[in-house]
């Protein structure tokens, strides 16, 4: 890299808070060897998976559990080869119950894999199975079922797939340590994915924080036609579907419209490297890297996690919980949600474990709005939030409607930087449910 | 002196100058209503609550005028009595209709179930509802935050002050369904009260969990134990899911289910006499 | 359940939040009056440090007690924004203003201007702009007494150089006055009015904390200046006579009353730029800076209905025009 690239970003509104990557430098590691594993049988988007098993039954390790509901839907593998002890409701992460597979690990824990598909002859439709076989969704954490993503219909011509390695949330690192350690297998995921959607061009979109990540992917890419990495400037919400579009091929996708819309097709890192498992060696995704962080830890780090994995048991690998833990959130700061059980299993779009001492688990207290204006500053979506925020409080659904709720991206930075600490968000993910009901 | 008899003259000529045009044009610009519709508005409680499926009380008493026949036309505000007025006005006939109150099924206050986390954010039951299950380790339960005193125009629903549930007045209820769908979590229902009004017999939980779960959170929940079930003779009671659910049109209120329930979750409450606010 | 998890707390996302807060940017802005406020004090002594305190103390005492016994909310004086009106307040005041007066201006300035909208954050104008209007019409005289300084301009000792200007014409004064003096504080007026360089001095703390933007000064000043040079008065002379420094950099930054988005702030810094100086020019009073910003706070609602930022996504014909383009090729 002799020629300085100008990194890439979004046009308007975005944060800078802290990077606290305390992770970057931990090498991914298994730790955790589950002795059972629960698996919920709604970990995506969409429809709900329906049930292959009944307790008892005999599975092997990547063998299907459950199969898609429907067409946006994706289906269950089994982490570990073992017996199924029983279908049961159980609590997910947030309290409410939820359908789950309990499978304890016996026996033989050879993988069940699927036929590898070459390359050279492998044809999209073939790819396209492949990724709804293997139950692959969006890792970043929307959980959408890249399958669907994968066939955007007639009408639209995907022109470049964008991979997503931005990982604009502070503390996580899983991407990162990802690209750097398995840089050649991402790389042909994405190869994977232009196949599977027959285009040319592939960029790869990483923040300028991450030299090593870009070193490598720019080394792995380098043997490879048609992939580009993108350096981008580090800028909070820079990995949001939209911005990253905006900032690498300077599109602007339309409000209410999916990406391939502007002809771009986006997916994680750590998609591109479940389907490149997928595709290559034939393995469903029964497991992903969780960043395990917070400022207290005694052994953070990034671990690769068997889906279903109970979340105590990777807090205890990090060196256990430390005493005065305020809040516990899956996913990142910025927008993971707060747990309230720590008994309960990981899931495919689990990307983060943030531990927070009580001192950082406060909000500030909210004061009222000066109308400084900053959130309409911050906001990369172009949106006013203080008004959607106030026109949500007093239940005025139809007027956030014509406020343009419906374009926000739930990505925090308005409440973020609001020197009042209004809850803006919260009245804004209100307004967007209650809206959705009036259309 | 002049001066002000002319100021006088002056704002008296101006003031007559408004008063007719003021005249001319509310008599030209008169619209003509319907005086069947002024009479139905006396009758409607004025509340605008919705829930008769109109805009508000005026648009109801338009549509009823206007109507051919008042069936699937019913104002709870006005209950029975008013919409038999609303149809002598009219000259229409009136199908009876069944009186409903509005129950709270949720008993777990703050002595019964257990504050395990604290929540930080809107106090709103439809923000919290989302975070996570609550405060409480019972997801089904009652959040407290008062969505349903706000949602209510009859000013018939308070929250308790020592167990932070909501309390409906029956006296002042109307059923017009307001507080159940501002509960993001079902947690008021509407009950229908039989003629003649006495009690209303009804389930006071919703915890869909497993009996030793449901009893950890909380000391008044439903376990599904079925003793109510064996307990009542008219068998209007079903247990399903772990929570039990009372026919109300084959209870005869007999209270038998109320004292062998173990876990005191079954309710009865007095309907006022031929209560109406 | 085990016993560790019954402290957790659950909220809804973002989980961190900036260093940033109300108090942090009132308090900012305070620090940034101080410079202004000790030259104003070496100016004209110990009547303005009376001026100052009566003023703030005011300011202070009325909104404390707004808030214990007609509102009954807990005191709000913590956030510093009663400081920073009391503060302005007696800026705008001559500093040999009978204190009793400058205590009625205050309570307006509070009562009025900014508790009976709900307090901070509701009012339409800025409260001590309403607070010195108020004394303005009211005591007219008492208002437009300056104390007299050592050095005045020649022969018009007693009067402040805007109402000179406005007795011997605006485009018949160039160079008469040395504006070299007026940019270091030398000249009569009111607090506030002294010294130019201090004002910017505590600008660029503002500036330098990120508290304010530079949109709306720039447009103000930029604006006066355009006109002043327009009419063939001088623009430096202009600028930094008079509140008109102290107006575009303190009082036409106020949050509250000043609009969102940065298009919207230019305009309403060029309105009140424009304004001014034709109060100033073509106007009865020799001021107009207090009006003007008056006038730009009315419109602020106007300008934020009509200065919305440009939604992400929302040219939705240009894009579509690619895609057709895209189609055909």
């Amino acid at each position: 890299m002799n020629r300085k690239i100008h990194p890439r970003t979004f046009a308007k509104g975005g944060i800078h808070p802290h990077d606290s990557k305390l992770t970057r430098d931990v090498a991914i590691t298994q730790p955790v060897e589950p002795e059972r594993v629960t698996v919920l049988l709604n970990q995506s988007i969409g429809a709900e998976p329906r049930l292959l098993v009944k307790a008892g039954d005999p599975v092997r390790k990547g063998q299907m559990i459950a199969e898609p509901g429907g067409y946006v839907s994706a289906a269950l593998h089994s982490p570990v080869g073992g017996t199924v002890k029983s279908v049961t409701s159980v609590r997910d992460p947030y309290g409410y119950p939820s359908k789950a597979i309990e499978i304890i690990k016996e026996g033989d824990q050879e993988p069940a894999a699927l036929e590898p598909l070459d390359f050279e002859t492998a044809t999209p439709a073939q790819i396209v199975e492949r990724v709804a076989a293997c139950g692959i969704v969006g890792l970043g954490g929307a959980t959408f079922p890249t399958r669907v993503k994968l066939e955007p219909g007639k009408e639209y011509r995907p022109e470049y797939v964008i991979i997503n390695g931005a990982e604009c949330e502070p503390w996580l690192t899983c991407d990162d340590r990802l690209m750097r350690e398995h840089a050649s297998e991402v790389v042909s995921g994405a190869r994977w994915l232009m196949r599977a959607v027959k285009v040319k061009k592939c960029y790869i979109g990483i923040e300028e924080n991450k030299q090593e990540a870009i070193a490598a992917m720019t080394e792995a890419a380098s043997h490879r036609s048609g992939v580009t990495v993108v350096p981008l400037k580090k800028k909070y919400p820079q990995g949001g579907e939209k911005q990253l579009i905006q900032a690498i091929i300077g599109r602007q996708v339309p409000s209410g419209s999916l990406p391939v819309y502007v002809g771009a097709i986006v997916d994680n890192v750590a998609t591109a490297f479940a389907v490149c498992e997928a595709a290559e060696k034939g393995l469903p995704l029964t497991r992903r890297v969780v960043t395990v962080t917070g400022p207290d830890l005694a052994n953070p780090g990034n671990f690769l996690t068997d889906i279903g994995t109970p979340v105590s048991a990777l807090i205890e690998a990090a060196g256990g919980l430390p005493e005065d833990t305020g809040k516990v959130v899956a996913g990142g700061p910025m927008m993971g949600r707060a747990m309230s059980y720590l008994d309960t299993p990981t899931t495919k779009g689990m990307s983060g474990i943030l531990v927070l001492p009580s001192r950082m688990s406060r909000r500030p207290d909210p004061q009222p709005c000066i109308r400084c204006g900053s959130c309409v500053e911050v906001c990369p979506m172009g949106l006013e939030p203080f008004l959607i925020a106030a026109q949500g409080e007093m239940r005025l659904w139809e007027s956030t409607l014509h406020s343009g709720v419906m374009d926000c991206i739930e990505c925090g930075s308005c409440m973020y930087t609001c020197p009042a600490a209004r809850p803006l968000l919260d009245y804004i993910r209100l307004s967007k449910r209650e809206s959705r009901k009036l259309k | 002196m002049e001066t002000i008899w002319l100021t006088i003259a002056l704002m008296g000529g101006i003031g007559i100058i408004a008063a007719a045009v003021l005249y001319i044009v509310a008599k030209r610009f008169r619209v003509d209503e319907d005086e069947r519709v002024l009479l139905i508005e006396e009758v409607l409680p004025g509340a605008n609550c919705g829930a008769c499926g109109y805009k508000g009380c005026h648009d109801f008493a338009t549509a009823c005028a206007a109507a051919e026949s008042l069936d699937g036309m019913f104002c709870p505000g006005a209950g029975a009595d008013g919409m038999k007025r609303i149809g002598e006005i009219a000259g229409l006939s009136v199908a009876e209709t069944v009186r409903k109150v509005a129950v709270v099924a949720c008993a777990g206050g703050c002595d019964e179930r257990p504050l395990v986390r604290k929540y930080d954010g809107v106090l709103r039951c439809s923000i919290e509802t989302v975070v996570g299950e609550g405060e409480t380790s019972c997801p089904y339960g009652c959040l407290g935050w008062g969505d349903c005193v706000e949602a209510c125009p009859y000013d018939a629903i308070h929250i308790d002050s020592e167990t932070l549930l909501p309390v409906v007045d029956p006296s002042k209820c109307v059923g017009c369904g307001k507080c159940a769908k501002a509960c993001p979590r079902g947690v008021i229902k509407l009950q229908d009260v039989p003629e003649p009004y006495g009690t209303v017999v009804y389930v006071a939980c919703q915890n869909r969990d497993k009996g030793p779960l449901a009893m950890k959170a909380c000391a008044v929940s439903c376990i599904g134990c079925g003793k109510c079930k064996k307990a009542c003779g008219q068998e209007a009671i079903t247990v399903d899911h772990f929570i039990a659910s009372i026919d109300s049109s084959k209870c005869v209120r007999c209270g038998q289910c109320v004292e062998a329930c173990p876990r005191h979750s079954i309710h009865e409450i007095q309907m006022p006499e031929g209560g109406k606010a | 359940m085990d016993t560790t998890q019954n402290s957790f707390i659950i909220s809804g996302s973002p989980h961190i939040h900036s260093a940033d807060s109300v108090k942090r940017r009132m308090w900012n802005v305070v620090i940034a009056l101080v410079p202004a406020l000790a030259v104003s004090l070496i100016f004209f002594g110990l009547p303005a440090l009376a001026v100052a305190l009566t003023s703030v103390g005011a300011c202070l005492l009325t909104e404390w007690i707004i808030d214990r016994w007609v509102m009954k909310v807990p005191s709000t004086l913590g956030n510093g924004s009663a400081l920073i009106t009391g503060l302005l307040l007696a800026f705008n005041l001559p500093s040999i203003l009978p204190w009793w007066m400058v205590a009625i201006g205050a309570v307006v300035a509070i009562g009025i201007g900014k508790m009976s909208f709900g307090g901070l954050g509701c009012n339409i104008w800025n409260p001590a702009l309403v607070g010195r209007v108020f004394l303005l019409l009211s005591f007219p005289a008492a208002m437009t007494t300056w104390p007299e300084m050592q050095s005045g301009i020649d022969g018009v000792t007693g009067a402040t150089v805007l109402g000179y200007l406005k007795q011997t014409g605006h485009a018949a004064s160039q160079g008469a006055v040395d504006w070299l003096s007026l940019g270091l504080g030398d000249m009569n007026g009111s607090l506030g009015e002294a010294g130019s360089l201090a004002l910017v001095i505590g600008f660029f703390w503002m500036l330098f904390t990120r508290t304010v933007t530079w949109h709306i000064p720039v447009a103000v000043l930029g604006s006066a200046a355009v006109v002043a040079l327009c009419a063939g008065a001088d623009p430096c002379l202009e600028l930094l006579s008079g509140g008109l420094l102290l107006g575009a950099l303190f009082m036409a930054t106020d949050y509250v009353t000043s609009p969102m988005t940065r298009r919207g702030q230019i305009i309403y810094g060029i309105l009140i730029g424009v304004i001014t100086m034709i109060i100033r020019l073509w106007g009865a009073y020799p001021e107009g800076v207090s009006f003007a910003i008056l006038l730009g706070n009315s419109v602020t609602p106007l300008i934020n209905k009509y200065c919305r930022p440009r939604r992400f996504g929302e040219r939705r014909k240009t894009i579509r025009q690619m895609t057709e383009e895209r189609r055909t090729r």
